[in-house]
């Protein structure tokens, strides 16, 4: 965490990594109150990182089943990380460990390592050096390429791709990756449209839009 | 004190919407088009994000040494590498373009 640079104490810095834990969200606030934004604007575009959580839950809710009273204890590990590990699982019980697994060590791992960032240990150097920065996106690719097995799955990542990166340099931050999800109801859209012109027989008018951006 | 009523509302909202997926109930997502979106939605998510990670700088759109990290992580899915192997073989791949000069 660069929280230090950002004016925060180390109170401060720790208290935000413990009860936010959604990375994005905690870089994007330290970023805007370091810029001297107002403190509830700052709150709000770190909150607007945060929301694609919701669609993991939705996704966690099913593959986990959890009990109603667990719920409110497991929504804090609900993140990028643990939603991958958990969808890349075949049964449910490997599910619930790999959510379990990845919360907590991920849960202990960054807290520790933002006390340490606070407390000025820079002895790491520069990490981007030593490549470290496409691990993220290298885990990601890792436990996404299973769930790509079918062609609307595949549609859908592509979609994705392309929105998230077409629209970074024009959109706030947080909010390319949101529309992105867009590409999941489109697909899903494209895909009816076309069991329902394999079932009339003969294309529909329009269809060729659908078709459009499919390609 | 501005800070902490930032950090307070930060993670008050950041915990909302973690609880409120897992809080739809389950009769909501038995419809099978409210499954598959539901199914569908990480993918696009996790897709846009990894993309982000490998060509983003802020707001900028770079090509630089992850994505030949990346590229090498691809191909070691493809040769069904392990999972370790895959993320080594991302982060070798990168600080070697970036030692050359890439």
């Amino acid at each position: 965490m660069t929280s230090a640079g950002g004016g925060l104490t180390l109170l401060q810095t720790c208290a935000l990594s413990l009860l936010v834990f959604t990375g994005a969200s905690q870089f994007a606030l330290v970023g805007a109150l370091a810029a001297g934004g107002n403190p509830l604007t700052a709150a709000a575009g770190a909150f607007f990182l945060g929301v694609r959580n919701t669609f993991y839950g939705l996704r966690l809710s099913q593959l986990l089943a959890l009990p109603r009273a667990v719920r409110p204890f497991a929504a804090q590990w609900v993140i990028d990380e643990t939603a991958a590990v958990t969808l890349a699982q075949p049964t449910r019980r490997a599910a619930r460990i790999g959510f379990t697994v990845t919360g907590l060590t991920l849960y202990l791992l960054w807290n520790l390592t933002t006390l340490l960032g606070a407390l000025g240990a820079k002895a790491i150097g520069d990490t981007d050096a030593w490549g470290l920065d496409a691990a993220g996106p290298a885990v990601f690719l890792a436990l996404l390429a299973p769930m790509l097995r079918t062609t609307i799955e595949r549609a859908v990542a592509a979609l994705a791709v392309l929105l998230g990166l077409g629209l970074l340099p024009v959109l706030p931050a947080g909010v390319p990756v949101l529309a992105a999800a867009l590409a999941a109801p489109i697909a899903l859209y494209i895909e009816g449209r076309r069991q329902g012109e394999v079932r009339n027989g003969a294309p529909e008018e329009g269809s060729y839009d659908a078709q459009e951006e499919d390609r | 004190m501005t800070v902490w009523i930032a950090i307070a509302a930060t993670a008050l909202g950041c915990y909302v919407v973690k609880l409120a997926g897992l809080l739809v109930p389950a009769g909501a997502l038995e419809r099978p088009l409210v499954r598959r979106l539901a199914a569908l939605l990480p993918v696009a998510l996790l897709a846009a994000l990894t993309a982000q990670q490998t060509f983003a700088d802020g707001h900028a759109l770079v090509l630089d040494a992850r994505a030949a990290g990346l590229v090498a992580a691809a191909v070691a899915l493809v040769l069904r590498a392990p999972f370790l192997l895959v993320v080594a073989a991302a982060v070798l791949v990168t600080a070697g373009v970036r030692a050359i000069g890439g």
